[in-house]
Order: C-alpha cells, then sequence, then structure tokens
C-alpha cells in the first residue's frame, strides 16, 4: 500500500477578523500550502474541503467549487460537513483517495468564518451540530453539553474545576509562541476559575474562543513525492473514523466518549501502532473536559486519571506525551471546519522540526490528531508518522 | 435558525410535547425493550422497525446537569437556567428545570415531565419539574 504523504502544510492566522470571507481565508492557507509544498497547483486532481456553518455565516452553500476557484485549482471539490469533525472527515477521504490509487495529489482543507456572528450568534450556529428537536429546544448549548459531560465526570472519577483549569493554562502556555494563535497570553488557575460562568462548572476560560480561519493540506502518494523529489518526510499512516447516537442523552456512557475510542483504536491498526508509541498528540479540546475524554478515548490516559493528566505534567510541553503543542482549541482558536486539517498541519511540522514548540519533541517520530464533532457523535483520528 | 423552520410543525415531535402537556408522555419500545424518542421508525439499538408507544414513568431521576448563562438568542431572556439530562425508565430526556433554584439542582434529584415556555419566544420547553415531598 503506498503511504500518504503530507507535501505542504499552510494554516492562516487563527483570530478575530470578522470582515474576511471564507473564501480568502482558504484561498490564504491554500497558497501558504502550495509554497509549502512544491507541487503545482495543476496537479491537483480532487479537493476535499470541510466547513460547518457556511450557510449561517456566509448565506454560502456548495463551497466545494467555490473554494477550489478561491485556491485557483482546477478539479472536482466537494464539501464535507460532519460538524467541528468536518475536515477531519474531509481528511479521512482523501487519504482514502489517494491509497486506492485514484490521485495522486489532493487539495485538502477547511475553512470557517464565525465572529461575524457575535457570540449570541455563533451560539445558535454551533447549537445546529446538537438534535434540534430533543436537545437545542430545550435550551442546550454546547459549553452546557459538554458541562454536562463534566459534572458527569466529576460524579463518577472525581476531579474538580481546578484540574481542569490547568488544561487551559497548559495550552495557552503552548500558544505563546505559536504566530498564528488567537491567544498568545498566559494566564493562572485562578484567572481560569475566577472567569465568569458560561455553562457550569465550564467558564470562560475553559472554553475555546469563537474563531475566523483556515488550514489547507497539499497531500501526494508515496509515488508522487518521489518522482517528483519532495520534501514530504511526513505520513498520514493511520485513519480512523467512529459515531455515535446524535443526542448526548442517547449516549451509553455520559463521562466518555466511545466514538473517539473506535476512531483512535481504528487509525492504530491501520497504522500498525500501539497508544504508547505514540510521542505527541492534538486532541479536540473545545472545552477543558474534552481535552480529558479525548486523552482517554485515544487511552493515553487510562479512564477516570484523564483528569489529572495535565496539572501533573504528564501532557505539558516538556511531559511524557506532550498534547496540544499548538495552543490546541482552546487558545490557538477553533474555526471549527478548519480545524482538524489544522491539526495535521501542526503535528506534520512538529514531527519535521518547523513548528516554534518542536524543541520539545526533538526525537518524536509518531503524532496523533483527534478532531470531533458534536458532542462527540463524530469523531476522526489520523496517525502522522516520520517516515523519509 | 430562520423562522420557517422555528415556527414549522415537526409531527411526532409537537405531538409528544401535546402528550407530555396532558400528563400522557410516552416513549417508542421495539419488541426488545429498547426505548427511542420520536419521530422514529427503525429502532437505534437493534434496527426493529416495530415500535409502539409505551407510557413513559410518571418520575424520573437527575443524571447529570449544569447552569446555563450564555444561552442561545432563543432562550436569551431565560438564563441563566439549569439544564439536565433525567433518566425515566428506558429513556433518557434533556430539559430546563423549573421550578426550583438552578444551585438546588442535584444528581439523582427526582422529577415529573412538565412542558415550559420559554420567557424569551414563547415557545414549548421541555422542563423538569422537582417532585414535592
Amino acid at each position: 500500500m503506498s503511504t500518504v504523504r503530507v507535501a505542504g502544510t499552510g494554516l492562516t492566522p487563527f483570530g478575530n477578523v470578522p470582515e474576511r470571507t471564507g473564501r480568502d481565508l482558504f484561498a490564504e492557507a491554500s497558497i501558504a500550502a502550495f509554497d509549502d509544498s512544491g507541487v503545482p497547483r495543476e496537479d491537483v486532481e480532487a479537493v476535499f474541503y470541510g466547513n460547518f456553518m457556511g450557510e449561517l455565516a456566509e448565506h454560502q452553500g456548495h463551497q466545494g467549487p467555490l473554494m477550489a476557484e478561491a485556491a485557483g485549482v482546477q478539479a472536482p471539490a466537494t464539501r464535507y460537513e460532519s460538524a467541528c469533525a468536518s475536515s477531519g472527515a474531509a481528511v479521512r477521504d482523501a487519504v482514502f483517495r489517494i491509497r486506492n490509487g485514484d490521485a495522486d495529489v489532493v487539495l485538502v482543507g477547511g475553512a470557517e468564518r464565525m465572529t461575524n456572528l457575535g457570540t449570541a450568534g455563533a451560539t445558535e450556529a454551533l447549537a445546529i451540530a446538537a438534535d434540534d428537536l430533543w436537545e437545542v429546544r430545550a435550551g442546550m448549548t454546547f459549553p452546557g453539553a459538554y458541562a454536562l459531560m463534566a459534572q458527569a465526570y466529576f460524579a463518577e472519577y472525581g476531579g474538580e474545576r481546578e484540574d481542569l483549569a490547568h488544561v487551559a493554562v497548559k495550552n495557552h502556555e503552548n500558544a505563546l509562541p505559536n504566530e498564528k494563535a488567537q491567544y498568545q497570553s498566559a494566564i493562572t488557575v485562578e484567572d481560569v476559575l475566577e472567569a465568569p460562568p458560561v455553562s457550569a462548572p465550564i467558564g470562560l476560560y475553559d472554553s475555546c474562543p469563537i474563531s475566523d480561519g483556515a488550514a489547507a493540506l497539499v497531500l501526494t502518494s508515496e509515488a508522487y513525492a518521489e518522482e517528483h523529489d519532495l520534501d514530504a518526510p511526513v505520513a498520514i499512516t493511520g485513519t480512523g473514523q467512529g459515531g455515535d447516537r446524535m443526542a448526548l442523552h442517547d449516549r451509553e456512557h455520559l463521562a466518555r466518549s466511545p466514538a473517539a475510542r473506535e476512531a483512535g483504536e481504528e487509525a492504530y491498526a491501520d497504522a500498525g501502532v500501539d497508544a504508547s508509541d505514540v510521542d505527541l498528540a492534538e486532541v479536540h479540546d473545545c472545552f477543558t473536559i474534552a481535552e480529558v475524554l479525548a486523552i482517554e478515548a485515544l487511552d493515553l490516559e487510562r479512564i477516570g486519571e484523564g483528569i489529572s493528566a495535565a496539572r501533573d505534567g504528564r501532557t505539558t510541553a516538556d511531559g511524557e506525551t506532550p498534547v496540544n503543542l499548538s495552543g490546541g482549541l482552546k487558545a490557538k482558536g477553533h474555526p471549527v471546519g478548519a480545524t482538524g486539517a489544522s491539526q495535521i498541519a501542526e503535528i506534520a511540522t512538529l514531527l519535521t522540526g518547523d513548528h516554534p514548540n518542536d524543541g520539545y519533541v526533538e526525537d518524536a517520530t509518531i503524532g496523533v490528531a483527534h478532531n470531533a464533532g458534536g458532542t462527540v457523535a463524530s469523531a476522526t483520528v489520523h496517525v502522522l508518522e516520520v517516515i523519509a | 435558525m430562520t423562522d420557517g423552520a422555528r415556527g414549522a410543525q415537526n409531527a411526532g415531535f409537537d405531538d409528544w410535547l401535546d402528550a407530555a402537556e396532558e400528563a400522557s408522555g410516552y416513549y417508542l419500545e421495539c419488541p426488545n425493550g429498547h426505548g427511542s424518542l420520536p419521530p422514529r421508525r427503525v429502532c437505534p439499538d437493534c434496527g426493529a422497525t416495530d415500535l409502539a408507544d409505551a407510557p413513559l414513568p410518571e418520575t424520573g431521576a437527575v443524571e447529570t446537569f449544569t447552569i446555563t448563562h450564555v444561552p442561545t438568542p432563543a432562550f436569551e431572556d431565560d438564563a441563566p437556567y439549569a439544564t439536565a439530562i433525567a433518566e425515566f425508565g428506558p429513556v433518557r430526556l434533556t430539559g430546563q428545570v423549573v421550578g426550583v433554584d438552578p444551585g438546588d439542582v442535584h444528581s439523582g434529584l427526582e422529577v415529573e415531565l412538565e412542558i415550559a415556555v420559554s420567557q424569551t419566544t414563547g415557545d414549548r420547553v421541555l422542563g423538569f419539574a422537582p417532585v414535592s415531598g
């Protein structure tokens, strides 16, 4: 089986730029990805594009061809929508396309414009990833859903807000040197605990920001990379996807993410690695509790023990398995349709030594990216390895 | 959400709210005993297609809860409010806990269904009221 190489990555800064259109954001990310890859645009055979709320934020559907055009690519293009896992799902199908031998070069990525909706509008737009009839109409928000999970976790395994605060503090610390991050500011545990409540026990600093931004990846077959002498030493060697019931109340367990476990097990098996082989991870920390549930689902921590991982330094930059060296969704930002592809970009650059935090993972060869949609009714996991 | 989507009748769901208002809430039961919520034609657990209405237990228990301070615009005049997931026999429901100070909501709290009204939109809201005494 031919490996799928990450030939180029491109990110816009993530942040608050309400006037910028989605097409402009994606164009910028794609230019950076093509420049990084050395691959000509005319070699692209398909575009896989993730976006969640384009209809609500920009009154724009049918974004696949729009974004191919913005990137200057003449190739068939499809938009993927899996809530906040939209571009994780796009990456997965792009990997299959190349593995199947049906394409040698693809452009993958995603973009989201959100801040133009304002906080209330973005909260409402994000809520459509939940069950409209049985959750949203009862007043459940996304911070609320994760708060329900946090409360269930505390009740079952113990832990408290202060433990979660350490996740936020860690991810802000990691974002300090990341010029693409929305927040390059250190915070303290006290800051997190004293921040206004959003949906108790989730406070403002337990929550990722509302962000605009885009991410793009140029992926190629191994044969194409060798034939064109590309500098593409990192491959996506494992892909997995999991699914679950739509509404949180229908989950078998309110303090676990079975879909992420399913995706992780599939991706590890696909790559032929174990969780113990993983050197670093980018996980979907839309809220602090989400990072805890993710690292447990990925078997980086035992069930019930992930709550102490940041506090006790196991997942900090100098810990055994650094998690979210980019700053994560929490501090880097979360333009939802871009997030899954951006995680792949972060892992790839951390592994190749092209990242401001690569000094923490100098000998690393295996990274994992975890992208989640809704209350984890959708999850994708990808394993990246240095193979050349 | 567009006004059209907000105002539309949702067969199955609105019928369920009507029944719940009459204190005759129900769930869907398949021949294998799995419970689910309407509108639905297929059991999500086993794929059975012969689903029958079964009466919802009169009371349920709060499993987990949160106090929502930052709501969607449809609930901006309602916040802060308690949102909970409560177990009613074979199904769980998500609802707003009404008739109690949000700070007094706790796991295990015994509740019954009460269809409330959003102070913001006037729309019906699935609610839970603590069972008194």
